[in-house]
């Protein structure tokens, strides 16, 4: 049942780094995870990588493994061939810290540009009444364990270090049509996703949900019903004229 | 003089799970400086794993529901040890504090009227469980945070500053609470990624940390649940009651090994799931406690009808608190009549159409495809017990939240009381908004108390920091090196097969004798490399934490000689009603600062006030209470 995985962990900090080869025990049923637990408690017990759940539930085990970005808690050893070499290195879009573990406050950042949750006014709690088929499309969106594999992939800032600050990425984008969808949700949320929030960098390559370990359809039901919407207000013509002739736009 | 960087804060939260974000949101809507400081990232605590849902007696489902029904289910689930005004609290406040985060942005599921949705779960009368599928967790989590975050906002607006009056503090643990006479006055930490010290100068500490799962071997429990909060408080003067109760959750994966013990959710359960042994037996019936006696079906044919109508038919076995369900488990793993890896079968294939599986339990069929190769709507799960949830915890007042030492309060799973001797499903989550909120306005309101600020003592930090990177040192003569890694599978290993599930008083005496060893060995303890993102370092200042913290789990089990909800002596296998209002109570006598010794005592807990007793028939008290205790209820003084 057990045999000698190799793998390549790239080792190192901010300043250099390079991969290391390992050769270490695999056994039935494991977890890329389960290998680096297992290299840290027997030959580099100061190899750091972030991790939490082990269940695919918090997001914190993102990295890349053979270049592809994945939770190393879901990515079973099975997938493998066993005379494989596994490489398994930070994730690229965000400063390594040490190993495996990336500095991921750019994400901390954007959640915090994103205006909150806006009930109407008068509603008190207790008495929100929403259908099941109107918060699904919200829930779906809410699934999202905030891993940032999808920040990681979008090509928008994974080599483009210059568009982090015009862009929130993936996750926060979705984070716009969660509250746009939310059946209670009363804010105006198109125009800003397009100005301050750089929905138009995305051009809908949907790199985004072919990485989502929770498999949301970031692409399909976030980003492209986002800009459906910031089409229909900023350049249906007929939406236009109206703006200008009402002067909607200015108050 | 160590290097320290220094932070002043009115309040200082430690953890960033529900209780701990809970805390930080009622602080500061208080209008106080509020750090919250967490070993993980921001929205990565162990709340994100709870499943099933927050028990709250909001009628949504079943009119007949309220907060009295919610209580009685709360204090029979702990047989009857539970601090019942904890209990009355929980249940009153619990539907408010789901209300109001639907309010945050929190999005559960619906009713078909547009309400919250609520489930069936072990032990609760009714369908009384708000839940979004079995993601429950992750959407309190993140709607807190979200809050946090929209707080943040408002301060933007007011301060140009997002982190005027609320900062996160993530991947820094805290090592020491510090002191200023008998009150609190700092707590001493570093910062994991760099590895350099921080103190939070402070006259109000929430330890919102969670629970000690990390010291079993078989758990569901990740690894920032090393008892953290427990030992700080210990350290500091507090005391932790109930330690001896610790909940194994009926249902944890059994296989593939490198999974063993991750949570299948009681919700499997809720929702039509049935165990079954190796034989396709439903054994539930026949582990009926009396105590439990006609209020379960004793018949499929009942339990089946009682999905749909739940008026006129009596609840499945499969739903009984879950310490009964663990021993069943247990016992029919024993006698032969388990599953191929060693657990019984969780049957919802021949329950539920596929798709509705899917829709229900979404993470568990995720959870179970990925990692074990199981397809749940075809196939029966593989399941046994995995250590869950600690009962045990810091003793605090119900009302505010206070430990018995000035400014420090704790809230969530790190507390004790609220839970007695077994905690019911969905009982965690609500648990965590009531009193994260209680133990925020406790701090307010003492901290606004304050003539004047308690002070950090120069000595204090200099002590702590020796003791954090004491690690780097090679050990002192005559000690063996030792590795953190080692240590702690051995604890795990030592608690996981003598303080586990099924108790008897040798084998406790085995892992005391054991912790002693550890304790010796613990002092050798050294790691490699920097102290920069250094896990074996972590490792070694967690064990510390792990080491006090079973040697009041091992104490307590050993001096109760009976058996009650999460604490089962083969040995005194019956529940006795002369130690039902009998607490046990842990306190630290002093000793050696990495590992302080521990002391065990017993104390009666406060009589029930009158008017809750009597929401009881005395039939049912009779059941759990002494003769004397019962002389003045009414029923008999009538």
């Amino acid at each position: 049942m057990g045999y000698d995985a190799k793998l390549k962990v790239w080792r190192g900090d901010n300043g250099s780094g390079a991969l290391q080869d390992f050769t270490v025990e695999a056994n039935e049923g494991e977890v890329v995870l389960d290998l680096i637990h297992r290299l840290q408690a027997t030959q580099a017990p100061d190899l750091a990588v972030r991790w939490n759940c082990k269940a695919g539930k918090c997001g914190s085990c993102s990295a890349e493994v053979n270049g592809r970005p994945r939770l190393l808690c879901m990515t079973r050893m099975s997938v493998f061939d066993e005379d494989e070499t596994i490489t398994v290195t930070p994730m690229r879009t965000f400063p390594v810290i040490r190993d495996l573990v990336t500095d991921v406050s750019y994400n901390y950042t954007k959640a915090r540009e994103i205006p909150s949750f806006t009930p109407p006014k008068d509603l008190e709690p207790g008495d929100y009444r929403m259908q099941q088929v109107d918060v699904e499309r919200s829930q779906e969106f809410r699934k999202c364990i905030e891993c940032f594999l999808c920040q990681n992939t979008c090509h928008v800032v994974r080599d483009h270090e210059e568009n982090k600050t015009a862009f929130a990425g993936p996750r926060f984008l979705m984070r716009i049509a969660e509250l746009e969808m939310h059946p209670l949700d009363v804010a105006d949320r198109s125009d800003e996703a397009q100005t301050e929030h750089g929905l138009g960098f995305c051009n809908i390559t949907k790199c985004c949900t072919d990485v989502c370990p929770e498999g949301i359809h970031i692409t399909d039901n976030a980003l492209i019903p986002m800009k459906e919407r910031v089409a229909d207000r900023r350049y249906d013509p007929i939406v236009w004229l109206g703006n200008k002739l009402f002067r909607r736009g200015e108050n | 003089m160590t290097e320290v960087e220094r932070h002043s804060y009115d309040v200082v939260v430690i953890g960033a799970g529900g209780a701990g974000l809970r805390a930080v949101i009622e602080a500061r809507q208080r209008g106080l400086s509020v750090a919250v400081v967490c070993k993980s990232l921001f929205g990565k605590a162990h709340t994100v794993m709870a499943e099933g849902g927050c028990a709250a007696s909001m009628g949504n489902a079943n009119s007949n529901d309220n907060w009295q029904v919610h209580f009685r289910d709360t204090m029979r689930g702990g047989k009857f040890l539970n601090n019942w005004r904890m209990a009355e609290l929980h249940a009153r406040e619990a539907p408010d504090r789901v209300w109001e985060l639907e309010s945050y942005g929190a999005l559960f599921d619906r009713t078909k009227d547009g309400r919250i949705s609520q489930r069936n779960f072990g032990g609760h009368t009714y369908p009384r469980l708000a839940h979004v599928g079995d993601r429950t967790g992750l959407e309190l989590i993140r709607t807190m945070q979200q809050k946090i975050v929209s707080l943040q906002q408002e301060d933007y607006k007011q301060y140009g500053d997002y982190e005027a009056r609320v900062k996160v503090f993530a991947e820094c643990t805290i090592t020491e609470l510090l002191k200023d006479g008998g009150r609190i006055a700092g707590a001493f930490g570093y910062w994991r990624e760099s590895g350099r010290f921080v103190l939070f100068e402070t006259p109000a500490v929430v330890v919102a940390t969670g629970g000690i799962g990390k010291s079993f071997k078989v758990t569901s429990n990740s690894w920032e649940y090393t008892g953290d909060g427990h030992a700080l408080a210990l350290r500091a003067g507090a005391s932790l009651i109930n330690m001896e109760f610790v909940q194994f959750h009926p249902t944890g994966m059994v296989w593939p090994p490198s999974v063993k013990g991750i949570l299948v959710t009681e919700g499997v359960r809720g929702d039509g799931g049935v165990l079954k042994n190796s034989q396709g037996e439903r054994f539930m019936f026949r582990y009926i406690p009396d105590v439990f006696k006609g209020q379960y079906a004793d018949s499929e044919d009942e339990a089946d009808r009682w999905y749909d109508d739940a008026d006129n038919n009596r609840r499945t076995p499969d739903l009984l608190p879950r310490d009964e369900v663990a021993r069943a488990i247990n016992a029919e793993v024993k006698e032969g009549r388990g599953s191929p890896h060693g657990g019984v079968f969780l049957d919802i294939a021949s329950r539920l159409p596929t798709e509705e599986i899917k829709r229900r339990l979404p993470s568990m069929y995720h959870q179970f495809k990925e990692l074990a190769d199981v397809d749940i709507t075809k196939e029966p799960m593989e399941v046994g017990p995995t250590c869950h949830y600690v009962m045990g915890g810091i003793e605090v007042d119900p009302d505010t939240a206070s430990s018995s030492v000035p400014g420090l309060f704790a809230a969530g799973e790190c507390s004790g009381g609220m839970h007695g001797s077994n905690r019911l499903g969905g009982n965690s989550l609500s648990d965590l908004l009531v009193f994260g909120r209680r133990a925020g306005l406790g701090a307010a309101s003492y901290v606004e108390s304050l003539a004047e600020r308690p002070v950090v003592a120069d000595a204090d930090i200099t002590a702590a920091a020796k003791l954090a990177v004491a690690p780097f040192d090679p050990p002192a003569d005559g000690v063996d090196a030792e590795n953190p890694y080692t240590l702690h599978t051995e604890l795990q290993q030592s608690m996981n097969d003598l303080v586990g599930i099924i108790r008897k008083a040798d084998e406790i005496a085995k892992a005391l004798d054991k912790l002693g060893e550890i304790r010796k060995r613990i002092r050798g303890v050294t790691v490699e490399g920097h102290r920069q993102y250094n896990p074996g370092w972590h490792l070694a200042l967690d064990l510390r934490n792990m080491l006090v913290v079973s040697e009041c789990v091992a104490q307590a089990a050993l001096r109760r000689t009976e058996s009650r909800g999460g604490h089962t002596r083969d040995d005194h296998p019956q529940m006795d009603s002369q130690w039902r209002n009998t607490l046990l109570v842990c306190t630290s006598p002093g000793g050696d600062p990495l590992a302080p010794d521990v002391a065990v005592d017993a104390k009666p807990q406060d009589p029930m006030r009158q008017d809750l007793l009597e929401l009881f028939e005395l039939s049912e008290l009779e059941k759990y209470y002494t003769e004397d205790e019962l002389a003045d209820h009414p029923e008999r003084t009538a």
